[in-house]
């Protein structure tokens, strides 16, 4: 059947998948997010290195810092998996492998993501005075 | 797809000479990786954090241990490295600094940043009693 096929027919689709740009215009906004709220952690974990259990859930109760934290979380997980995906792509060339770590990576980011995500919920909730 | 072995890898390592530039884009991906298990150590503290004051006492007797400093600090570095080569990046999308001589000098500035703010974090943590 192929050889009644133009040649026009046979070059369609095997492109890209058109979704580049969205992926690049993504990562490139999350690290934009990520430059605030990354100082601003690096300072937080400075001051929870000198305290205790207790100052620890103090901070995390206050709804700003809950809130940064949050979005630290949801942005730092989405622009690593991005980030990782892209060099498992560019240095796998075994096809099963590829698909296997890039599912790997997937289900990591979104576990540690999601525990992270919960926790902090978790003490800002039963805590503080939210 | 019988010949895809035979491609050249991404970044085609064998046909460029060294350059701090070459370093310093290569350094992005690998500071990249060493984020990734710094962002799980991250949700390993909100969870030990979740879990009560016994399981966070272990995490901070954990970190706050001789191999855990190490990798903390290294992951300082990673942090500061890859937060101030993201920013040259955002400029390189703008289409600024693209000369070799900019390319050169913010790459070399980039190195300085990494180690003073470095030291600058880690001589807070030590001089406030984190470390």
């Amino acid at each position: 059947m192929s050889g009644y096929r133009t040649d026009h027919s046979r070059a369609r689709g095997l492109g890209s998948a058109k979704h580049g740009a969205g992926h690049w215009i993504a990562e490139r906004v999350s690290a934009l997010a990520l430059i605030p709220l990354c100082v601003w952690i690096i300072f937080a974990a400075v001051r929870l290195s000198s305290a205790g259990y207790g100052d620890a859930v103090n901070f995390v109760s206050n709804p700003i810092n809950a809130t940064l934290i949050f979005l630290l979380i949801a942005v730092t997980f989405w622009h690593m998996h991005a980030g990782v995906r892209v060099v498992v792509e560019d240095y796998i060339q075994d096809h099963l492998g590829k698909i296997a770590l890039l599912i790997l990576n997937l289900f990591i980011c979104a576990l540690g993501g999601t525990l992270a995500a919960f926790s902090v919920l978790k003490v800002a909730f039963t805590n503080g005075s939210f | 797809m019988a010949d895809a072995k035979d491609r050249p890898l991404s970044p085609h390592l064998q046909v460029w000479r060294f350059h701090i530039t070459m370093f310093v884009s290569i350094m992005h991906r690998v500071t990249g990786c060493g984020l990734y298990a710094g962002a799980l150590i991250g949700a390993w503290w909100a969870a030990a954090l979740a879990g009560g004051p016994v399981t966070y006492n272990n995490f901070l007797g954990v970190l706050g241990s001789i191999p855990g400093k190490v990798v903390l600090f290294g992951l300082t570095i990673c942090m500061f490295f890859h937060l101030g080569n993201g920013i040259r990046h955002l400029f390189f999308d703008m289409g600024e600094g693209f000369d070799l001589k900019t390319a050169d000098f913010s790459a070399w500035a980039l190195m300085g940043f990494t180690a003073v703010a470095t030291l600058f974090t880690w001589g807070l943590a030590y001089a406030t009693g984190g470390i």
